[in-house]
């Protein structure tokens, strides 16, 4: 119990003192994970609204296949990137495993899936109610898709924060094809995990709390959009 | 720009489900005028003026422009029974689709502008379209089909929810459309309205047309014995 409570106020000397590895940890999380949400956004927010608008053969097979994605294990999809990475690999030239870009690889694939699910619902919706006017205006494909985007762009931002909250709590993945190095590859999930296993609980609980802060913060800013939303505001 | 008209319809028809919503309609449309499509509920009054405008999928028979399909498209607009609200302000519905056609912001807000003060939405501009009221929305969708100046505008019931003095005013903007040369198919349930604006009527029973003819032969004396009691506010069986 002692060596909890050591932990714990150690934890909360090290959040408020701005630890140095503390603050790289969570700086290098942010940025992996942000930069993965970015790339997972540009491609599946898109693809959400192609699926909505168009009613071709494959969408069918395209969503099945997103919802089977979204249920792999993302340690598998570490795996297979890592294959991918690996010196023997079709893209180990790139000397790509165990630096961020491998982690923001594994990422991208992780949330794209889940963000391009989340977008679809949302955008399937508005299609149904904007599929006359839209038809009738003579609009293209791409026009449909970007008044989709832009007039359901809340409902967006909260498929993007569900995608943000998933990468940033993954270890499997990032674990496997980043290596979970020092001042390199290091992140808050992966920190965590090497700390607990050591037996430092400072660190560790100090990483934790960070985590949950912002797990909490991402939840309430979804709280309040899909609040305000039914409001019938944008 | 060719010549839309005349426009001719042969044996169209809309099924759903096995069931026949309209046709099959024979029908020539000139480019004159103003038609007037009325009937009782479920006459199938919206599916035919769907079916004319094509965003209902035919399923026999042919509607057919004198010119060419995608033109034809480009140069319509349609008014829905249930107006659909872009999720956007006043301002933004309105030059929505001038800006589909390339038109620069600045110069598709100052036509919204204008619009909105011709369809009496003038201090409404910044207001959310989702929260206006029926009568409203129903003013805001003419504006935004009348925008691009088509050749040809259907209306479904575009004054079911509106006010004595909107109705006169919208009947005032559709009639200077008219003059202006926009051809006008539209529906309604007032025979008021009918009377004041029609120049030829459609009178649908059951998915086909029933009779038909110009205005003032057919309100005077209609050729068939449901369109009088239609017309006289009986029930038509
Ligand atoms: N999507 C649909 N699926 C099946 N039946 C439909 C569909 N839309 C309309 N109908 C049916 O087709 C018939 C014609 O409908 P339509 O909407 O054209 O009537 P209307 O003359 O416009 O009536 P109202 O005066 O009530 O607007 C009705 O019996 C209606 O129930
Ligand atoms: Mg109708």
């Amino acid at each position: 119990m002692s060596d909890l409570w050591g932990g714990l106020s150690q934890a909360f000397y090290m959040l408020f003192s701005l630890d140095a590895d503390l603050v790289e940890i969570t700086l290098r999380s942010l940025q992996v994970t942000l930069t993965a949400l970015v790339i997972a956004s540009l491609i599946a927010l898109p693809l959400g609204a192609l699926l909505a608008v168009r009613r071709f053969r494959i969408r069918r097979l395209t969503i099945a296949v997103l919802n089977a994605l979204m249920g792999l294990p993302p340690v598998v999809v570490g795996l297979i990137v890592y294959i991918m990475l690996s010196r023997s690999g079709p893209f180990g030239v790139f000397g790509l495993l165990f630096t961020p870009t491998a982690m923001i690889i594994a990422q991208v694939i992780i949330i794209v899936p889940l963000i391009a699910s989340i977008a679809h619902q949302a955008l399937r919706e508005l299609w149904s109610d904007y599929h006359d006017l839209l038809i009738s205006m003579n609009t293209t494909h791409a026009q449909r898709m970007k008044t989709l985007l832009w007039d359901g762009r809340r409902a967006l931002l909260t498929a993007a924060l569900a995608g943000f909250g998933r990468a940033i709590g993954e270890v499997g993945a990032i674990m496997v094809v980043g290596g979970n190095i020092d001042h390199h590859t290091r992140v808050l999930t992966t920190a965590i995990a090497l700390e607990t296993g050591k037996g430092d609980f400072a660190l560790a609980l100090a990483l934790g709390f960070v985590l949950i802060a912002m797990a909490i913060a991402v939840n309430l800013v979804i709280h309040w959009l899909t609040q305000t939303e039914k409001e019938g505001r944008w | 720009m060719s010549a839309m008209f005349p426009l001719i319809v042969e044996g169209a028809m809309t099924r759903r489900g096995g069931k026949v919503l309209v046709g099959p309609v024979d029908l020539r449309l000139e480019a004159e005028g103003i038609t007037m499509v009325i009937g009782p509920n479920g006459a199938g009054k919206t599916s035919l003026l769907r079916l004319l405008h094509g965003i209902a999928r035919i399923s026999a028979g042919q509607v057919t422009w004198a010119c060419d399909e995608g033109e034809a498209r480009r140069r319509q607009a349609f008014v829905f029974q249930t107006p659909v609200m872009l999720r956007r302000s006043v301002r933004d519905n309105l030059a929505y689709p001038l800006r589909l056609t390339g038109v620069d912001r600045k110069t598709a807000r100052t036509q919204a502008e204008v619009w909105a003060e011709k369809v009496g939405l003038g201090d409404a501009l910044t207001r959310p379209a989702t929260a206006l009221s029926g009568g409203e929305r129903q003013k805001l969708a003419l504006g935004r089909a009348l925008i691009r100046a088509p050749d040809v505008l259907f209306l479904d019931e575009p004054c079911a929810s509106l006010d004595g003095r909107a109705m006169r005013d919208v009947e005032a903007i559709l009639r200077s459309a008219a003059e202006a040369g926009t051809r006008l198919v539209m529906s309604t349930h007032d025979m008021g309205q009918a009377r004041r604006l029609a120049s030829e009527v459609v009178f649908l029973l059951g998915g086909k047309i029933h009779d038909r003819g110009p205005a003032d032969t057919f309100f005077d004396s209609p050729n068939t014995a449901q369109a009088r009691a239609f017309l006289r506010g009986d029930i038509v069986e």
